[in-house]
């Protein structure tokens, strides 16, 4: 990966914007022949249009209790069954993906924030970068899903009663996980950082003036942007397997936000006599996270300067 | 190299400072009161509650109470759970094994089946093996953890009987029988996260022979008449699979989490068991005390990674 900055910046050299765009059309020209990436994309795109526009073409209500209709199979009526308050599976499924994506996308523009930042410091400023990766290996040995249970359990209640239940958890857990899980990628902006400042047309924009927070905006940043796309890609996917395993754990939303986690939490009781309450929503999160990771994979191999056409 | 070993042991110290230091702030901050049900309790008096208060020290500046509640932790003294009354070191201590049992078990069957699976995608490059190995690969680092425990539990507790669906804590080895009970009810705990870890140690390994194959070594070893057998077992893999010893390491912490949910899922009685019930019931002492071990663990399995390191490559100085 850090090799690619070099592949990258020779494409940018001569640095005009409309040459800048047709790299990234280049890009989509390759990803395009990346079927599973491809494959990911379709269902990915279709699961996030699903959760988007899904609630308002299905109405049924998610909390609409009916005990005449308790834990009931798949059927036309309700295609994914009921659950055991016979509220309707598909309407809760659609409604908690919202939240499931959400919280993935958000957390991962917190965990892109805080480690590009760090990573472009530790990497542009070779004080910084002693202390800053010190603070970043402390990090990866951080013991995260117990720290995680630990700041849910003490920051949950004042939390709630600032900003409402659903908000504030959501605040609450979106940022934990995103400063959890900015490791990787302030690793991989620095070293790619470390190799791109080096090289000849960093110095000529140095010399005709451009200042340190020029260099690092303008001309050092659009060219590591292949690495910061890949490493975001992989964060969502795995903020989205964070939040289910909070909500999972029953430590997550509350319960009556049904996000594919919590669903599950909910289903473990009923495994027996209704396995479809778990396997609906399980299945969901396995289809966004393997697609995710599949993107994220043809998007490494798009920006390989390695790659063979 | 005992220097080595020493000078990584001076690293490890200030890495769970750091660490404890991140977990007291996070107390410490924490707008809620961490004593909250002990100390609003209407049966409690003030003077009482003032009392207990400043025995454990809380009237104090945040620096003091660091220092001293960090000199505790290093010396074992975790405090008294809440809810037990007892000290929560003896609980840790008590929970401790069969947490090591699970991912010990797992990470060894994860390894089995990750380096053949690794090498054999690798060789036989863009193979249907290597197709199915890397969608194998992929499936099983996307599958979250509780949902395997849970197909799992449906195929083969619910649908086949073949498993107990809850793991059992009384049994006592002794005889056969009560062998294979043990090892009927640990099958799904360990292969959830036997999966996970093969899947990631698989991609892995691969991406490391794949890196390797090309290399002049390896057509050295060729020219001189080596069977190709040989030379994937002996040379290859050898090299390849000193970088993955410390992909393993960094994947410690991620095992461990997997742990606390595979132990829910299937109320294994280990640490991740315990720290779940004790946030439910608002433990305070408990999750500290486990948060901190989790912390320990990380930190030591990341320097037996960085010593076998050292060990296997001879190229690394460890001065």
């Amino acid at each position: 990966m850090t090799a690619g900055a070099g592949g990258d910046s020779a494409a940018i050299d001569a640095g005009t914007l409309r040459e800048q765009r047709s790299l990234w059309r280049e890009a989509w020209r390759t990803f395009q022949r990346h079927r599973p990436a491809m494959f990911g994309l379709v269902a990915l795109g279709s699961l996030a249009l699903a959760v988007a526009v899904g609630p308002f073409i299905y109405t049924e209500p998610i909390n609409n209790l009916d005990f005449t209709r308790t834990v009931r199979p798949p059927s036309p009526a309700h295609p994914f069954g009921t659950d055991e308050l016979g509220r309707d599976l598909l309407a809760r499924t659609l409604y908690g993906g919202r939240i499931s994506i959400a919280v993935g996308v958000t957390a991962m523009f917190v965990a892109i924030t805080v480690g590009v930042t760090i990573g472009a410091l530790a990497g542009f400023f070779p004080r910084a970068d002693g202390p800053l990766m010190r603070l970043t290996e402390l990090m990866i040995s951080m013991p995260t899903l117990p720290l995680l249970l630990l700041v849910l359990l003490l920051f949950r209640d004042p939390l709630r009663s600032a900003f409402g239940p659903t908000i504030g958890i959501f605040v609450l857990i979106v940022s934990v996980i995103g400063l959890l899980n900015w490791m990787t990628v302030a690793r991989l902006v620095r070293a790619a950082f470390l190799s791109t400042k080096q090289l000849d047309y960093v110095t000529a924009a140095r010399s005709i003036g451009a200042g340190n927070l020029r260099l690092i905006v303008r001309h050092i940043l659009p060219n590591v942007m292949s690495s910061i796309v890949v490493a975001a890609t992989i964060a969502v996917g795995a903020a989205i397997i964070t939040e289910s395993t909070l909500s999972f754990l029953g430590l997550g939303f509350p319960p009556d936000e049904p996000t594919w986690g919590r669903l599950l939490f909910d289903a473990q009781n009923l495994l027996d006599s209704a396995p479809h309450l778990a396997l609906f929503p399980g299945a969901l999160i396995f289809i966004a996270v393997i697609s995710i990771n599949y993107i994220g994979d043809g998007l490494r191999d798009t920006f390989d300067p390695r790659r063979v056409d | 190299m005992g220097r080595y070993v020493l000078r990584r042991l001076a690293i490890a110290i200030p890495t769970l400072a750091g660490i404890s230091l991140a977990i007291f702030l996070v107390l410490a901050l924490a707008p809620s009161d961490p004593m909250a049900d002990f100390a609003t309790s209407p049966e409690i008096p003030v003077e009482v509650r003032e009392n207990i208060r400043r025995s454990l020290g809380l009237d104090e500046p945040m620096p003091v109470r660091y220092v001293k509640w960090l000199g505790r932790m290093v010396q074992g003294d975790f405090g008294f759970s809440f809810a037990s009354r007892s000290p929560v070191g003896k609980l840790i201590l008590e929970r401790l094994p069969a947490t090591l049992a699970v991912v010990g078990a797992a990470y060894v069957l994860g390894i089995l089946i990750a380096i053949p699976l690794g090498v054999l995608s690798a060789v036989r490059r863009y193979s249907l093996v290597d197709h199915l190995a890397t969608t194998f690969a992929f499936v099983g680092f996307s599958l979250p953890t509780f949902f395997t425990g849970l197909v799992l539990v449906i195929v083969f507790a619910v649908n086949l009987h073949w498993l107990p669906f809850i793991y059992d804590s009384t049994v006592a080895v002794r005889d056969w029988d009560s062998l294979v009970r043990q090892v009927k009810q640990s099958i799904m705990p360990i292969s959830v996260l036997a999966l996970f870890t093969a899947a990631t140690m698989t991609r892995y390994v691969r991406a490391e022979m794949i890196e390797h194959l090309p290399q002049d070594y390896v057509r050295t070893a060729r020219s001189k008449g080596l069977s190709e057998r040989e030379v994937v077992r002996r040379h290859v893999l050898r090299n390849s699979l000193i970088p993955v010893v410390t992909l393993l390491a960094l994947g410690i912490p991620n095992i461990f989490s997997g742990a606390i949910v595979t132990e829910q899922i299937f109320s294994v009685p280990g640490l991740g068991h315990l720290l779940i019930k004790s946030i439910v019931s608002g433990d305070t002492p408990v999750v500290l005390g486990i948060t901190f071990s989790y912390a320990v663990l990380v930190v030591v399995f990341g320097l037996i990674a960085d010593v076998l390191y050292v060990l296997l490559d001879p190229r690394i100085k460890y001065t």
